[in-house]
This record gives structure tokens, C-alpha cells and sequence, in this order.
């Protein structure tokens, strides 16, 4: 049975594509067959993300104008059997496609994919009207900041009004230190005021920038953020996996520091 | 409130909580401060016709109610509104 995932935040710069990019590696790596849909038409990003911007022949638009087929748009990734992308468009805008045209195509995709991934723009306009159209369930991105969450509720509102209902929440980007030290909302705090089921909490780490330079996503790497990457995956797939304890202090001066803040 | 909260410095997240709190009434609400402001002017101009009122002194505001008691998904938007009077009019 496969799947289609939106992945939508509202606000822009939150992680979106990043987090696209690394569950598709996650979940090729658990080995399903993935295909990765860029529906930002006009500011195309996943290609880069993934390290896969040279071999873009057809996008898109081109499928659904029917230039060419499904199978010939979509990029094979370099390092993970299993994992496709089907680019955006670059020169062209957001009308170029309608939600009645994508859900034809993901219909398609649905065949031969166990997961269709979509990454949705940023905005409550056209593009997200099309990303969503399709999908069965969304992952709601977000950061532990004021305007990222109020963004979230407002999605989280636009999508049960157009019938997606299974909705979960990633927190992206937390500053463990700074959590710790009250200035900045914990995951628990984010859930509490969004009252929404979380599927994962990614926390902040520079490697992700150096992921995105190289176009290499670390799920499955073995590295904390990697992990958390990992961990959302098999929870996608409706297995149980524990949340990462963040609090977990190592040394013993920080623990007998635990010991007096409470 | 545990005791200990009771000493503790607020801290930048908490206040960031609370004002998310706030605006997501607001927002689920679909209720701007825009129309706040005209249920506001409606309320004084229907109470004017009875009673004077202290317009300094009013407060109104959107706000949230917990139906059990513990807040979060059951918990509904309600209209407050603290309008002081400063005498009854009489029609005589």
C-alpha cells in the first residue's frame, strides 16, 4: 500500500525541503521505493539538496503538459536504490499546475511508489492548494519560534478544512542549549500550544548546513540529527520508536549542576 | 503552579508560550483585532442607550475557556468584556 506525504510548514526557511530530502534518503535506506515531487514551481530547491541539479532533463510541468513521461522526468538519486526525484519547474510559476492535474499524477506515481513525497512552498496560495490536493497525510514543519508555530496553526487549520486529517508535527532546528536554558520553546511547549501529535524533533546541528552544501542528506549517517531523521521514518511507517532523550546530560558536573536547578 | 515556578524567573520561552497562546485564539477564532475594535464601538453605541459608560475603563478581549478544566484541545474561545458604568440612564 503506498502513501502520499505532503510535507508543509506555511512559513518559509524552516526546513521543509531539508527535511523532504532527508525522510525520502531515510526511507530508501529502510528499503521502500520513494519518489520525492518538488512542487515548488519557479523556486526549485530539492535538486540541490539532494546534489542532483546536473541531471535534470524534464520537470514537473513537463509531465503534466504531457512533453514527456513520468518516468523519464524523474532522477534516479546517486546513492540510495530506491529513491527518486521528480524536479520542479524553474522558469515557470505556480499556476502552471492545477490540483485536479496533480492529483492525476500522483495517482500515477502511486503505482510504483511505496511513498510519494511532496514538498510543499512555502505560503497558503496555489502551490500549497496543489501539494496538498493529493496527499493522505501531512508532516507539519516547524521551529520552536513565535512566528513558525502561529504558521503551523494556521496550516494545520487550512489542511483539516481541505480533508487531510492525518496530520503530524516535526520540530526543526532545536537549540538544545538554549532550550535548556528557557530560551527556546522544548518540543512539549511547541505540541501543548499546537495540540497536534508529534512525529519527531530534529535538533539544531551545524552538520545540516554542511549536508546542504554538498548536497549529501544525513539520515542514517549515524549522527544525532541523522538519527532523529531515521527515527521519524520508521515512525512513518507506523512503527514505535522512543523520542531521543535531549535532556540527557553527559559528564558529572553537569548532572550535579541537574541536581541543584531542580 | 508548583512552588518552585512560584520563585522562578519567567523565562523567554515561557513568554513566547504565552503570547502564542494568545494570538492562536485570535487566529482560530478568524477574529482580527480589526474586528475587536468594531464589536467594540457596537458595544458601547447598543449600552449607551441605557447606561453611561467609562470608556476608559473598558476592556474587552478574546479570550480562552477550559470546558474541563485542563485546557488545550478542549478548550473554547470566549468574548471578555469588563465595562465599567458610571451611572444608569432613566428615561424620565
Amino acid at each position: 500500500m503506498s502513501e502520499v506525504i505532503v510535507v508543509t510548514s506555511g512559513k518559509g526557511g524552516v526546513g521543509k525541503t531539508t527535511t523532504t530530502a532527508n525522510l525520502g534518503t531515510g526511507l530508501a535506506k529502510l528499503n521502500k521505493k520513494v519518489v520525492l515531487v518538488d512542487t515548488d514551481i519557479g523556486l526549485r530547491n530539492l535538486d540541490v539538496v539532494l546534489g542532483l541539479e546536473n541531471r535534470i532533463v524534464y520537470n514537473l510541468v513537463d509531465v503534466i503538459e504531457g512533453n514527456c513521461r513520468a518516468a523519464q522526468a524523474m532522477i534516479k538519486d546517486k546513492k540510495c536504490d530506491g529513491l527518486y526525484l521528480l524536479p520542479a519547474a524553474q522558469t515557470r510559476d505556480k499556476s502552471a499546475v492545477t490540483p485536479d492535474q496533480m492529483k492525476t499524477l500522483v495517482d500515477e506515481l502511486r503505482k510504483d511508489f511505496d511513498y510519494v513525497i511532496l514538498d510543499c512552498p512555502a505560503g497558503i496560495e496555489q502551490g500549497f492548494q496543489n501539494a496538498i490536493a493529493a496527499a493522505d497525510r501531512a508532516l507539519i514543519v516547524t521551529t520552536p519560534e513565535v512566528s513558525a508555530v502561529r504558521d503551523a496553526d494556521r496550516i494545520i487549520g487550512l489542511l483539516e478544512a481541505n480533508d487531510v486529517r492525518n496530520n503530524h508535527l516535526i520540530v526543526n532546528r532545536l537549540n538544545i542549549d538554549m532550550m535548556k536554558h528557557g530560551n527556546m520553546m522544548s518540543a512539549d511547549d511547541v505540541v501543548e500550544v499546537l495540540s497536534i501529535d508529534l512525529i519527531g524533533v530534529v535538533p539544531y546541528d551545524e552538520k545540516i548546513v554542511v549536508a546542504t552544501n554538498t548536497g549529501t542528506p544525513l539520515a542514517g549517517d549515524g549522527s544525532m540529527v541523522g538519527n532523529a531523521y531515521m527515527n521519524i521514518c520508521h515512525r512513518i511507517m507506523g512503527e514505535k520508536v522512543d523520542f531521543m532523550d535531549l535532556d540527557a546530560e553527559s559528564g558529572f558536573f553537569s548532572k550535579l549542576r541537574g541536581l541543584f536547578r531542580k | 503552579m508548583r512552588l518552585a515556578d512560584f520563585f522562578r524567573k519567567k523565562t523567554s520561552s515561557d513568554i513566547a508560550k504565552d503570547r502564542l497562546k494568545l494570538v492562536l485564539v485570535s487566529d482560530r477564532a478568524s477574529c482580527s483585532p480589526e474586528i475587536l475594535e468594531r464589536i467594540k464601538i457596537d458595544i458601547i453605541h447598543v449600552l449607551s442607550k441605557y447606561v453611561e459608560i467609562d470608556q476608559s475603563g473598558l476592556d474587552i478581549k478574546i479570550t480562552q475557556i477550559d470546558q474541563d478544566g485542563e485546557g488545550g484541545e478542549n478548550s473554547a474561545p470566549a468574548l471578555y468584556a469588563n465595562i465599567p458604568i458610571i451611572s444608569m440612564r432613566h428615561n424620565d
